[in-house]
């Protein structure tokens, strides 16, 4: 069984169809590609998946449930883990708060214990920290738990983001253009990062790239959006080789 | 038939309160629209109009349509002075920021009523004088009719600027992107302190009509109608015009009838509630624009 | 592993180090106990500072509650004398009609006066879901007039007359013949008591839930949290608090009317969350007590003094997000100085 299988996705705003007819099927442990102009419904895509929008019909199967109409912190619960493609940290928190606050549902305490500091609260709290530090270390953040989110640079902070969201313990990682705003040597660091997580934390991917060279290098299977519908679909060979997708990308 | 009668005085009543609140409302509508804040200290213009009127009428025996004009611009350049002073300089602050300042403005305009004027509340003979008005078995007071009339003709004048003159349409420029307008050649801090100038004038105007009605002035007058004109403002949807318009109106007359069928005490618990019910329905207010956060 | 052994190390320095902290803490929570016991006791505090004693400790309580909703939620509230409201009277009823041992009384009707308070925060949690902002202020503003508005309409039972019925008492009128209980000893536990509790709610799980749904309430979802739940119980705390604190004030002084809590109140609140600088608890403490001190130094100018006020509020303001202060904020041991000033982050 495919750990998600979307049928017949779709949305509407107002009469423009953002999202059409899209079919997906995502298999356990491999690394996805969703690639496609400006425009295409890539991130609107990601949004009917998390549940940020409802979608006007279809079916999205996560494991075998179908995850329709369920909040977004349902399916994060359900789940699914994401990014975005404009940063979205707790500026204000530190990188170590930014991913503790993301081990909530893993290591939970009551209120109580936790206002009147009860030895579950200094138990929990620990393995809180040796989590998000272990975390942290994955992506050469350790070294600043304590700096405020808004401090760091762009590259760390999209990284930051990652970590945080691994740290609900996804099966389905999705990442919204994990490299934007990246120069060359950081973007390829990242996707040994982003491979590196794959085989460490078992988890499937499914990330939105521009950079179709980049696609091509980690990604095992490529779906291509134009205009809210699926353009093709396959192999980076198959995918980066079809005319169809060629057209659309340089808009002959 | 003497019900109805009833009913439709109670109405009309609702409607001049209403017209009150409304003109009030416009100034924190055309605020917020354009600046982005609650101008906390708006309900005190009221305050200052009322006692500016007071001062050119009946201490300085100017005859009543001098003391209206005086009146209204004295308050229009309060509002420009108090913007340029307290609130420009914040421009680029948190909101959290100018609300505190605006409500450092209110204090300071009370407190300064409170120590030129003292607390004791001072009677005011109205300066309106029209008879009651009778239509069949319906009978209108005259203040209310005067009201009803000012109230029209500042919101079809509002109205006509806002749309057909250059300055109004600045105006609207400025409200929907700043940045842009200012790009596109229009002066932003001129049409910011126009802004604060109408309002402001469009606030002493209710003050006039508030007291003529109420025929009495104390240093804190403001404080309530200030804030029933502001919930009458976010009813309506607050940075639209029109909606600050029917905000008021409607207010007026929720008001005057739970005053007159339910009871005096309860009419505002009953105003304020209407108020979380529309909003929790309408979360923008009945004409205000829903604005959805791109993700 | 190196890296790993040392953070380990610097993990368990700062360890020893917060056990210090923690016991300078309590050092300091009795010392300022002392002190002000002293001052009260040599008499050494005239009348009129003895009786702010009190009003002082309430508004720390309010702030450092309102701190919770407006500093580490983030949403801006201007209801908070509304709870304050319900807590005083519930807690006066309370006392009013109840005949237990004073000690006792008190401390079931400040626990009750919360409880009330906190019910009435969960409800008004819940519009705080859909809307934000402005809006949510205006809803809030309401709230504390739709509590005042209701009490004034109300019959209260105000304690038995000599006969031995059942006083009852138009809510305008306001309840009088309250026992004052409230000293300063009574307000410095509960002060303590609160910001124990704030502080520690900040520093844990709910707390830091409550911090990421100010800076992001999207992302804060996209982790697994379920929002609507983490602002609610914002709300309920906060309110818990506030009725905390309307019930001491409350049996301060032996009359309470309903618009001792009005709308002006709740803005007093927010002034010392702000001033001190929204989400530091410390900066509310601060400001909350300068505040209400302030007016009273400010007395020999007798009628000026509000005026003053109102100029030092707006000066404040501006200067906080001067140029000038912006200057100041690099050189860091001046932006220490000024710690009062300190504005949001």
């Amino acid at each position: 069984m495919a750990l998600l299988e979307v049928k017949n996705l779709g949305i509407s705003f107002g009469g423009l169809r953002a999202v059409d007819e899209v079919n997906l099927n995502i298999e356990k442990g491999q690394l996805y590609g969703l690639i496609g102009p400006n425009g295409a419904g890539k991130t609107t895509l990601f949004n009917l998946l998390t549940g940020v929008y409802q979608p006007t019909n279809g079916t999205i199967m996560l494991d075998g449930v179908n995850i329709v109409g369920k909040n977004t912190y349902e399916i994060n619960l359900a789940g699914i883990g994401r990014t975005f493609q404009n940063i979205r940290l707790f500026k204000n928190m530190t990188v170590l708060d930014n991913v503790k606050v993301a081990l909530t549902n893993r290591e939970k305490y009551s209120l109580f214990s936790g206002i009147l500091r009860f030895p579950l609260y200094f138990k929990k709290e620990k393995i809180m920290n040796d989590i998000a530090r272990d975390i942290l270390a994955v992506f050469n953040l350790e070294q600043e738990e304590d700096t405020l989110a808004s401090n760091l640079p762009y590259g760390k902070q999209r990284k930051l983001e990652i970590a945080r969201a691994l740290a609900t313990n996804p099966k389905l990682l999705l990442l919204d253009e994990p490299a934007a705003g990246m120069n060359p040597n950081e973007t390829a660091e990242l996707m040994d990062t982003i491979r590196l997580i794959r085989d460490k934390f078992n988890i499937t991917i499914l990330l939105i790239e521009h950079d179709m060279k980049l696609v091509a290098g980690i990604c095992e299977e490529i779906f291509v959006l134009n205009f809210g519908t699926e353009l093709a679909k396959g192999t980076p060979e198959v995918v980066l080789n079809d005319p169809a997708v060629i057209t659309a990308y340089l808009g002959a | 038939m003497k019900l109805v009668v009833n009913v439709i005085e109670q109405l009309i009543n609702g409607l001049g309160a209403g017209s009150i609140y409304a003109l009030i409302a416009l100034g924190y509508s055309m605020v917020y629209g354009i600046a982005k804040m609650i101008n906390f200290a708006h309900g005190d213009i009221i305050m200052v109009g009322a006692y500016a009127l007071y001062v050119f009428v009946v201490l300085l025996n100017l005859p009543v349509v001098a003391a209206v004009i005086l009146t209204i611009g004295l308050c229009a350049i309060l509002g420009i002075t108090v913007e340029r002073i307290a609130y420009k300089p914040l421009r680029k602050a948190p909101p959290l920021a100018v609300l505190i300042t605006a409500i450092g403005v209110s204090f300071f305009l009370q407190n300064a009523a409170l120590l030129i004027f003292k607390s004791n509340p001072i009677p005011f003979k109205s300066i309106v004088n029209v008879n009651t008005i009778k239509i069949g078995s319906i009978s209108i007071r005259g203040i209310t009719a005067v009201i009803l009339v000012v109230t029209f003709v500042s919101m079809i004048l509002l109205t006509l600027f806002i749309n057909k003159t250059k300055a109004g349409r600045a105006m609207r420029a400025v409200s929907e992107d700043k940045g842009a307008a200012q790009l596109m050649g229009i002066n932003v801090n001129r049409t910011i302190s126009m802004t604060f100038a109408i309002g402001s004038a469009l606030a002493a105007i209710a003050g006039i009509l508030f007291i003529s009605q109420y025929q009495s002035l104390n240093p804190f007058m403001g404080g309530l109608p200030g804030i029933k004109a502001f919930v009458a403002a976010v009813l309506g949807g607050i940075g639209s015009v029109p909606g600050a318009m029917l905000g008021g109106v409607l207010l007026g007359i929720i008001e005057s009838i739970s005053k007159a069928y339910i009871s005096s005490e309860l009419s505002d618990a009953i105003v304020f509630g209407v108020l979380i019910l529309v909003l929790l329905l309408k979360p923008s207010g009945l004409l205000g624009k829903n604005r959805i956060e791109k993700v | 592993m190196s890296t790993n052994k040392q953070t380990k190390l610097s993990s368990n320095k700062k360890a020893i180090s917060k056990t210090w902290i923690v016991i300078f803490k309590i050092v300091l929570i009795i010392a300022i106990y002392v002190i002000i016991s002293s001052l009260v006791r040599f008499d050494i505090l005239n009348r009129q500072y003895k009786a702010l004693l009190v009003p002082i400790g309430v508004n720390i309580i309010l702030a450092v509650s309102l701190n919770v909703v407006t500093g580490f939620l983030g949403e801006l509230s201007l209801g908070h004398a509304g709870f304050m409201s319900i807590g005083a009277f519930t807690g006066a009823l309370f006392t009013l009609n109840m005949d237990m041992p004073g000690t006792l009384e008190f401390i079931i009707a400040i626990l009750l006066g919360g409880t009330i308070a906190a019910i009435f925060g969960f409800f008004i949690g819940v519009p705080a879901l859909r809307l934000r902002g402005d809006y949510l202020a205006i809803v809030t503003l309401a709230f504390g007039e739709i509590i005042k508005a209701i009490i004034k309409f109300l019959n209260l039972p105000s304690g038995k007359d000599a006969a031995g019925n059942v006083k009852m008492v138009k809510g305008t009128m306001g309840l009088s013949g309250i026992e004052t209980y409230a000293d300063y000893t009574w307000v410095y536990v509960a002060l303590v008591i609160v910001i124990v509790i704030c502080a520690n709610l900040i520093k844990s799980r709910h707390g830091r839930i409550i911090t990421s749904i100010r800076d992001n309430y999207l992302a804060a979802e996209s982790i697994g949290i379920h929002v609507s739940r983490y602002k609610i119980l914002a709300f309920v705390i906060a309110a818990f608090f506030a009725g905390v604190a309307g019930v001491i004030s409350g049996h301060n002084v032996p009359i309470i009317k309903p618009n001792d809590y009005d709308y002006n109140k709740s803005i007093d609140i927010l002034v010392f969350v702000v001033l001190g600088g929204m989400g530091s608890i410390k900066g509310s403490i601060i400001a909350a007590t300068v505040l209400t001190v302030l007016p009273e130094i400010l007395r020999p100018i007798k009628d000026y003094r509000m005026l003053m006020y109102a100029i030092l509020l707006i000066a404040m303001m501006l200067f906080n997000n001067s140029k000038f202060r912006a200057g100041l904020n690099e050189n860091k041991s001046l932006a220490k100085l000024t710690g009062l000033l300190k504005f949001g982050r």
